[in-house]
């Protein structure tokens, strides 16, 4: 038998030097508190969970003990995308054996609608049925399968309406689930006019199931008082108990939420696990009982929101270096049948439709396209890939046009000195990185050579085509929502020296605990096993934001750091009045575990658990809050302008991909990545989030389709039938680095920079690449129109349209 | 209910549960062991994988599974080792180790499925060499090949770490010093009796594990409602998606005659009467020796679990017009043995299959050999999967097919397609216009040409009509070039050889 997949042995020794090197102290940024444990921030610590991981012994919400009456939930949905609810006769499932409960929109004791920022999300139907998978009625019973069966025995009729489905049709006929946004710089239509070459073209950028291996799931035991404990997968515990307790009509502090750790998140759970803790919590009060409530994938995929799918346009002027002098950029997002986040998504993918490009003077105007299917939500990148893939098609189509090469044509248009403004008027610092960085990959990554090679073996082989590519990324770092970019952290240290972290970030498996550990850990000079984290609570930091945007380790790291750093004040305050002689505040610092003052001869090293016993014995507090609220930015909404965006995060990869024209096939050969991360907090976790977000972006536009049928209902609604990146699809020569020696030029924390989702646009090369191989059909005249994802499917029938208008 | 008897990481467990119970609701419901996840319920994204020892001369073999999709009753006699079980003694094994030193867990929650895919790869590793040689050795032979790493773990889905660490860890994991703790190869409890056939008979819920095909066609008759099961891989979705009860099963992969592989002949061919019951896994070795491009199709037929639970005979029982199997089957003419208390039966395999999910098995047959001719010595065999994705998918279209050429014409030419059709089809028309054809663009044009009377595909998730007519054609082109240009590289070998 063949070797599947060419294994590079040269690669594989690289991956290893690269792992021991980054396994040894990271870069360090300017700071007062230098790192000097080998696993505090700047080093590559293992996740705080990762033997707990390996043996099972992390607990995931469907793992927690449940009281031995405690009952579990299924969920009626609906089957019909559109229509009137004009029957629902639960009398036999009410009889069916084991059901202890049976719940419907009348039965919701306080709010009934649960829409994030914006109203439109009912908990329950209650005639309108806006899509298929919308929840119906809630079944409770001694166990899963009695509720999941009892389900089955609903009589549900339905006035069923005609399904819309066309983003495209909605945006012509105005139905929108928010008002539309523009963003205009400059005299867009006289540069349209005067243009040395007008370009256009349009592209559909499929959706993404977010696929997180743990479903939605939570346990809601009810409490002694009116109010209830939340255990949840959730990347938002405080709109969560917010939402908890106004559909129970409770106040705030009745409702305690809970997250330990999610089974993967990616966006997936900032406001679509609410749903389920409402419901589980509106039975655990009617019935006093402890609720589990639990998706099946199947439910999971079809109840909840995705990537919002975009259809997008541009009509650019470009001069005859492929220079773009400006011009108009249209995106309409696909937001499903409610708000949900969609402003703030469709914002974003508007903020990126010029990726690393200036636009010149460019107008921008981004949708909100009503249609009958779940609502779309949050999904790493947050629209920002959708918005990129319009430019990045656009730099091809622009390289097509004049005979250039595309990484010629990116080059050209990098925001640079003089071009440094973006069409929402955000001055682009760290101008040079961009081209630095890009210069360094595309001299490591060999890419003049092995265009050549490439193209010498297009010229001879018919059938199978090479396609190289190097796409950019530059994003945008902060919550557009000004109000979220804030933060809290609990910290307290007890009497043996052992200290706890809490703050408002929650563990998804991006290694955010692992960082704020290691950050306190810094701060105190201590090794990192003296300091733990436990779940995340909004009875410990309240008020949070969703851990999104990236934002996790910017926002709580800095709280954490906060806490942290008033504590060592408070002790080094009390350490120099207090020990015998006195101690020289001045230089005071914590090291190994030791608190150090003086130098030489008078040195004075006490140890931390000394200090903290005798800070303790008088009467010194060992607790501390502390906060954080990102400077600088705001964006004024009216005009479209302003500096939404605290910095900017680079990076550029390249892939090179071999495509069989005649089936469609095709694998990646070789993935170079450069990511600008700034300071490393842990260059092995960056590393994990650069790979990771690269292998789901790669996903996102390749094999992971979702598909409707014609009625509205999800038909690619389990593994079966949508396929994520698996295994062999990981390309066999990846090489990826971390840009050293760029600190934020933002006092971000430790000058570190957000890495959870930039490095997902990376995988646009991969889309790149594709298309680049079937243009050597055209001998790299023409740019193939290629929709995403681009399935085997898509990619024969692309190539069979080139072959056809060519013969 | 019925007792099973087994090991759980060697200690040995009795359990009363209901035949429908799968190994996952065992542990996690039962024994209250949650290391195992729930990803999907279907076999798909491995988070539940959990390996099954079975006793060899010598020590135990373990094998990867999909406890979500796995009858717990099939435990008899077996041994269970799940993620809690491999540190029990206090110290990491080394598929754990390296996953934490190579940072191969990110959310964790596919971690322990990971865990113990790597687990039987190690496990492989070190004793397939030991099976051969019967030495006893504690070193691994050698780092797992690209291929080997591909099919231990395409069955695992992991959505954070973009696989990079995970591989790392699969190759650093044989560095790590190790010894093979003696709990490993406990010995397996003896049930009271493994048949529960004369039981079976007339109760209203039964797992019943015939020994022979005499006990299985004499339960099938006695029960001809119950429902037959072997890997489980396609029934149990039945009770995880769509909540329907099991109570009565009769599970075939215990009948001797099912699991056996004999050479032999039909009707003066030689070839290979394969029992029914027989996993892809066993039927690798065959594979790789005589038909080459069937072993490189089983590498992407499901995943390493799958394969090692899934049957030839239950891809062929279940007639799905998306089986892998059944176009190859067909393209070789393959012929089935049904067996009933009155005897057996052989037919082609193309008079079984009728209509959609219809085939000609008499309710009170079972599905008992499968016979495939040896390729005469001339006879080329090509199968081409297409699908989204390399690994663990499920064909848009199957092309498969099987020719000789004398004298510069083809002949003997048998092409079969899944995915075209209600059924796994011949392309007869297609066939026709290239039998006794020569190798040129206007012969393959009208096999084209001939594919559009022989199928009307459908549009489904998998693919569209439009698009499954044209990959079909376009598979005929690709055979043209692989004859007419056969040192020009017309396809990606990872795919299709």
């Amino acid at each position: 038998m063949r070797t599947l997949t060419k294994l590079d042995g040269n690669s594989s020794r690289a991956r290893r030097e690269l792992h021991d090197h980054i396994q040894g102290a990271g870069p360090l940024a300017r700071h007062t508190v230098e790192s000097t444990g080998q696993r505090q921030a700047g080093s590559s610590s293992y996740h705080e969970s990762a033997e707990k991981h390996v043996t099972g012994n992390a607990t995931y919400i469907d793992d927690l003990v449940l009281p031995a009456n405690a009952l579990h939930v299924a969920l009626g949905l609906s089957p019909i995308a559109h229509g009137s609810l004009t029957q629902l006769d639960l009398s036999k499932v009410k009889d069916a054996s084991g059901i202890v409960d049976v719940i419907t929109f009348h039965d919701v004791p306080g709010h009934t609608d649960i829409g994030p920022v914006f109203p439109g999300d009912p908990i329950f139907v209650d005639q309108e049925i806006s899509y298929a998978g919308q929840c119906l009625f809630a079944v409770a019973a001694t166990s899963l399968q009695a509720a999941r069966r009892a389900v089955t025995l609903a009589t549900v009729v339905i006035d069923e309406q005609p399904a819309h489905l066309d983003p495209v049709t909605a945006a012509e006929r105005g139905e929108f689930v928010r008002p539309s946004h523009i963003q205009t710089r400059g005299d867009w239509q006289l540069a349209l006019h005067q243009a040395e070459h007008l370009i256009e073209g349009g592209l559909f950028v499929g959706g993404q199931e977010h696929f997180y291996l743990e479903g939605q799931a939570c346990v809601v035991h009810p409490t002694e008082d009116e109010g209830v404990i939340v255990h949840t997968s959730n990347q938002h515990p405080s709109e969560t108990q917010k939402l908890v307790a106004e559909v129970l009509g409770i106040p705030f502090h009745a409702v305690t939420v809970e997250v330990r750790r999610m089974g993967g998140g990616f966006g997936g759970k900032e406001t679509q696990a609410s749903p389920w803790a409402c419901i589980a919590a509106i039975i655990a009060r009617r019935t006093g009982k402890s609720v589990s409530l639990r998706l099946p994938r199947s439910e999971d995929m079809r109840a909840t929101g995705k990537r919002h799918p975009f259809h997008n346009r541009y009509r650019l002027a470009i001069d005859a270096e492929g220079i773009i002098q400006g011009g108009e950029i249209t995106v309409i997002g696909d937001c499903g049948y409610s708000p949900d986040l969609s402003d703030a998504i469709v914002d974003r993918a508007m903020f990126h439709a010029d990726n690393a490009y200036s636009l010149g003077d460019a107008q921008v105007i981004g949708h909100r396209a009503k249609t009958h299917t779940a609502s779309n939500t949050a999904f790493r990148g947050f629209g920002g890939p959708q918005g990129m893939m319009v430019i990045e098609g656009a730099m091809d189509d622009i390289a097509r046009k004049i005979g250039e090469d595309p990484l010629i044509v990116r080059k050209r248009n990098f925001y640079r000195e003089g071009r440094n403004v973006t069409h929402y008027g955000q001055q682009v610092d760290q101008l040079q990185l961009l081209h630095t960085l890009v210069e360094t990959l595309e001299s490591d990554s060999e890419y003049w050579s092995r265009r050549k090679a490439v193209s010498d073996f297009n010229a001879t082989s018919p059938v199978i085509k090479k396609g190289l590519a190097l796409t950019p990324v530059k994003f945008g770092i902060s919550f557009t929502a000004k109000h979220l970019n804030q933060a809290g952290a609990l910290l307290h240290v007890y009497t043996d020296g052992s200290v706890m972290i809490n703050h408002g970030g929650t563990e998804m498996g991006q290694g955010l605990h692992t960082k704020i550990c290691q950050v306190v850990a810094r701060e105190l000079g201590l090794d990192l096993e003296k300091v733990r984290i436990t779940a995340t609570r909004t009875d410990k930091v309240p008020n949070t934001s969703p851990t999104a945007a990236s934002s996790g380790a910017d926002l709580n790291g800095m709280a954490a750091r906060d806490a942290a750093s008033k504590l060592r004040k408070r002790l080094f305050d009390f350490a120099a009045a207090h020990f015998e002689g006195g101690l020289d505040r001045e230089g005071m610092h914590l090291e190994d575990g030791m608190l150090i003052a003086g130098i030489g001869e008078s040195e004075r090293r006490i140890p931390w658990g000394e200090l903290v016993q005798t800070a303790y014995l008088n009467r010194v507090s060992l607790s501390e809050k502390g906060f954080y609220a990102t400077p600088l930015i705001h964006y004024d909404r009216s005009i479209g302008q302003g500096r939404p965006f605290y910095y900017y995060a680079f990076g550029a990869a390249v892939a090179e991909v071999s495509v069989d024209t005649l089936s469609g096939e095709y694998q990646v050969d070789r993935v170079d990545i450069l990511h600008d991360v700034g300071d490393s907090l842990n260059p092995a976790i960056d590393i994990g989030q650069v790979e990771g977000g690269f292998i789901q972006g790669m996903g996102w536009l390749t094999s992971e389709e979702l598909k409707w049928n014609e009625k509205g209902v999800l038909v690619s609604d389990g593994p079966a039938t949508y396929k994520i990146p698996t295994f062999g699809d990981l390309p066999a020569i990846f090489n990826v680095a971390l840009l050293e020696g760029h600190p934020n030029s933002m006092a971000s924390l430790y000058r570190s920079k957000a890495v959870g989702e930039p490095p997902f646009m990376l995988g646009i090369c991969v889309w790149s690449a594709l298309r680049d191989a079937l243009s050597s059909l055209t001998n790299y005249t023409m740019s193939p129109h290629l929709d995403t994802p681009a399935t085997p499917e898509r990619v024969m029938l692309a190539a069979n349209a080139i072959r056809e208008k060519t013969l | 209910m019925a007792t099973i008897a087994f090991l759980l990481n060697g200690t040995p467990q009795q359990c009363d549960v209901s035949p429908d119970t799968s190994i996952l609701t065992l542990l996690r419901d039962h024994l209250g062991q949650t290391g195992t996840k729930e990803g999907c319920a279907s076999g798909d994204c491995g988070a539940c994988t959990v390996a099954i020892g079975e006793a060899t001369a010598t020590s135990h073999i373990f094998s990867s599974a999909n406890a979500c999709i796995t009858p717990a009753h099939q435990l008899q006699q077996r041994h269970l080792v799940t993620v809690e079980g491999l540190a029990k003694e206090g110290t990491l094994h080394p598929a754990q180790r390296a996953m934490v030193e190579c940072h191969g867990s990110q959310c964790g929650f596919c971690t322990p499925g990971i865990v113990m895919s790597l687990f039987t790869l190690h496990n492989d590793l070190l004793q397939r060499p030991l099976a051969q040689t019967q030495e006893l050795s504690q070193e691994p032979s050698q780092e797992p090949s690209q291929e080997q790493l591909e099919a231990s773990l395409g069955g695992n889905l992991c959505r954070c770490t973009g696989y990079r660490p995970i591989r790392e860890a699969a190759l650093r994991m044989n560095d790590i010093a190790y010894e093979r703790p003696k709990w490993f190869d406990a010995t397996l409890p003896e049930p009271e009796r493994l048949s529960k056939v004369s039981e079976a008979v007339g109760a209203t819920s039964f797992f019943a594990q015939p020994a022979s095909l005499a006990e299985l066609t004499r339960l099938r008759k006695a029960a001809p409602q119950a429902r037959l099961v072997a890997g489980g891989t396609d029934l149990w979705l039945e009770n995880t998606q769509r909540l329907t009860p099991l109570n009565q099963i009769i599970d075939v992969s215990r009948a001797a005659e099912l699991i056996t592989i004999e050479e032999g002949s039909l009707t003066q061919q030689p070839g290979w009467w394969i029992g029914a019951g027989v996993t892809y896994s066993q039927l690798e070795p065959l594979f790789k020796e005589y038909f080459p491009a069937f072993a490189h199709l089983l590498h992407r037929l499901g995943s390493q679990q799958i394969r090692n639970r899934g049957t030839l005979g239950g891809n062929i029982a279940n007639a799905s017009p998306i089986g892998d199997t059944p176009p190859v089957l067909l393209a070789l003419n393959a012929h089935i043995e049904l067996a009933s208390v009155s005897g057996t039966r052989v037919i082609a395999l193309e008079s079984f299959f009728l209509d959609y999910k219809k085939t000609s098995l008499a309710a009170d047959e079972v599905v008992s050999r499968v016979f495939i001719p040896k390729l005469s010595s001339h006879t080329q065999l090509r199968i081409w999967k297409l699908s989204k994705r390399r690994e663990d998918d499920i064909s848009a279209v199957l092309g498969a097919f099987s020719y000789r050429i004398e004298q510069d014409k083809l002949c003997d030419v048998r092409i079969a397609f899944g995915g075209m059709a209600a059924t796994p089809k011949r392309a007869q028309a297609a066939e026709a216009a290239l039998e006794g054809g020569a190798i040129t663009q206007q012969v393959f044009r009208a096999a084209q040409q001939a594919l559009r009377t022989d199928f009307q595909p459908m549009s489904d998730v998998r693919g569209s009509q439009h698009y499954r007519q044209q990959a079909a054609e376009n598979l005929i082109e690709r055979l043209y070039l692989t004859l007419s240009a056969p040192d020009q590289e017309v396809m990606l070998h990872a795919y299709a050889h």
